[in-house]
């Protein structure tokens, strides 16, 4: 199995080029000579940075669910709304199909991806019965399926943006807000510095070629 | 540190494995051996039918964001807002980090895109390779994960029946503008700027 690494080559993660590294240097960042980027051999610190950004998200994702996102107050009183209680609208207002939508992006989403990049984080090193395909497969859709979860954040700004009605009523972002688009962001972050390349270096050279 | 002298070689960006460089017929699309990875995507359009397309988005982008989004109606009382002024009020309620998050999603980072995608086909267009090249395709990598104009589009469309609920709803021109902007953008971003790497300076048409 050739890889390029093996051939003492590194790909530049930003144009691709491939390039040798000045004799001697084993781990440290040069620049590419095309496009003049940080040229590496893996991303640094893949892993520790992983595991801390996730832990993060994680710790962060207990406010996202608990903390109301959105505070309604009209003449008819005010209203506190969770991201859970906002599904539970629009399921009992007739609308299920929207329903189902939020409560995937905005809970389902967050929840395995943080499972799903912990799972990657903890077995790279022996992919064990997925192997590298399916581990690297799982990377794929949790880095593709995770900007989705900006949508709630998305519609807050909107409600409160629209509903500007001084006396009649006025919607406002509640704290929970904040602490979903930290768990977005942040675990966006963790799968950006996950280096798939990982997986299929613990792989070896005898791996599955198809 | 030097270019490789297997400069006709490439390596897969998620399992590393080395592939020869061959050149692509436009539409084509090179896939990893081992681990299924597309690796290289040659563009199906030209760089000035490119840059066609990303002038129209930025017109939809301008459109989108200078015009009120939703009209909203009750007991005569009339609300509208436009993105920014969306952003706006979230900053002065104290939920900065929101505002900030929505603005760079939203509204940054498919603008900087756009505006480098510009920039870059303008160039390889007029023939010259300038210094500001690579800092911008750099620049491109770093922004795209980052403009969530598809999910924004999501989020109108969302809030555009929650909103129905309360109040009477009058789509403005700014809804109309996103959705063309989502699917030019959608085009835009299929279009893998690294391409233009291969473009031998000086020449027109795709690689």
């Amino acid at each position: 199995m050739t890889t390029a690494l093996s051939r003492g080559l590194w790909a530049c993660r930003c144009c691709r080029r491939l390039c040798r590294p000045s004799a001697g240097n084993g781990s440290d960042a040069e620049r590419c000579p095309r496009c003049g980027a940080t040229v590496r051999p893996r991303k640094p610190d893949s892993l520790s940075r992983t595991w801390a950004l996730l832990i993060a998200a994680a710790i962060l994702y207990v406010p996202a669910n608990l903390l109301p996102v959105m505070q309604t107050s009209s003449m008819l009183g005010s209203s506190r709304d969770t991201i859970i209680s906002g599904v539970v609208y629009f399921w009992t207002s007739g609308s299920p199909g929207l329903a189902l939508l939020i409560f995937s992006v905005s809970i389902l989403v967050p929840l395995i991806k943080l499972g799903a990049l912990a799972y990657l984080a903890f077995n790279v090193r022996r992919p064990g019965a997925a192997g590298p395909h399916g581990l690297g497969r799982l990377y794929r859709v949790v880095e593709l399926a995770g900007r989705w979860s900006m949508l709630d954040i998305f519609v807050i700004a909107l409600m409160v943006g629209m509903v500007r009605f001084r006396t009649l009523a006025t919607i406002e972002a509640g704290p929970g807000a904040a602490a979903f688009g930290a768990v977005v962001v942040l675990s966006m972050l963790a799968a950006a510095s996950f280096d798939p390349r990982l997986l299929w270096d613990a792989s070896g050279p005898s791996s599955h070629e198809h | 540190m030097t270019a490789a002298p297997e400069s006709g070689l490439m390596a897969c960006p998620e399992c590393d494995r080395l592939h020869i460089d061959l050149p692509l017929r436009p539409g084509e699309k090179a896939r990893c051996v081992r681990c299924g990875t597309v690796i290289l995507r040659s563009p199906y359009w030209r760089p000035d039918q490119m840059l066609a397309l990303v002038m129209a988005a930025l017109i939809a982008f301008l459109l989108a964001n200078a015009c009120p989004i939703l009209e909203l109606r009750v007991q005569g009382s009339i609300s509208r807002a436009t993105l920014l002024d969306a952003i706006l009020a979230l900053w002065r309620e104290d939920r900065q980090m929101v505002a900030a998050l929505v603005f760079a999603t939203g509204l940054l980072a498919p603008l900087a895109d756009l505006l480098a995608m510009t920039a870059l086909l303008a160039a390889v267009l007029t023939g010259r390779r300038p210094a500001y090249f690579a800092p911008l395709l750099r620049l491109i990598q770093q922004v795209r994960p980052w403009g969530m104009i598809e999910v924004l589009m999501l989020g109108v469309l969302v809030s555009l029946v929650k909103l129905s609920h309360l109040a009477q709803v009058v789509p403005g021109v700014a809804l109309w503008a996103f959705i063309a902007l989502t699917v030019l953008l959608a085009a835009v971003l299929s279009y893998d700027p690294r391409c233009l790497w291969q473009l031998p300076a000086g020449r027109k048409g795709a690689a």
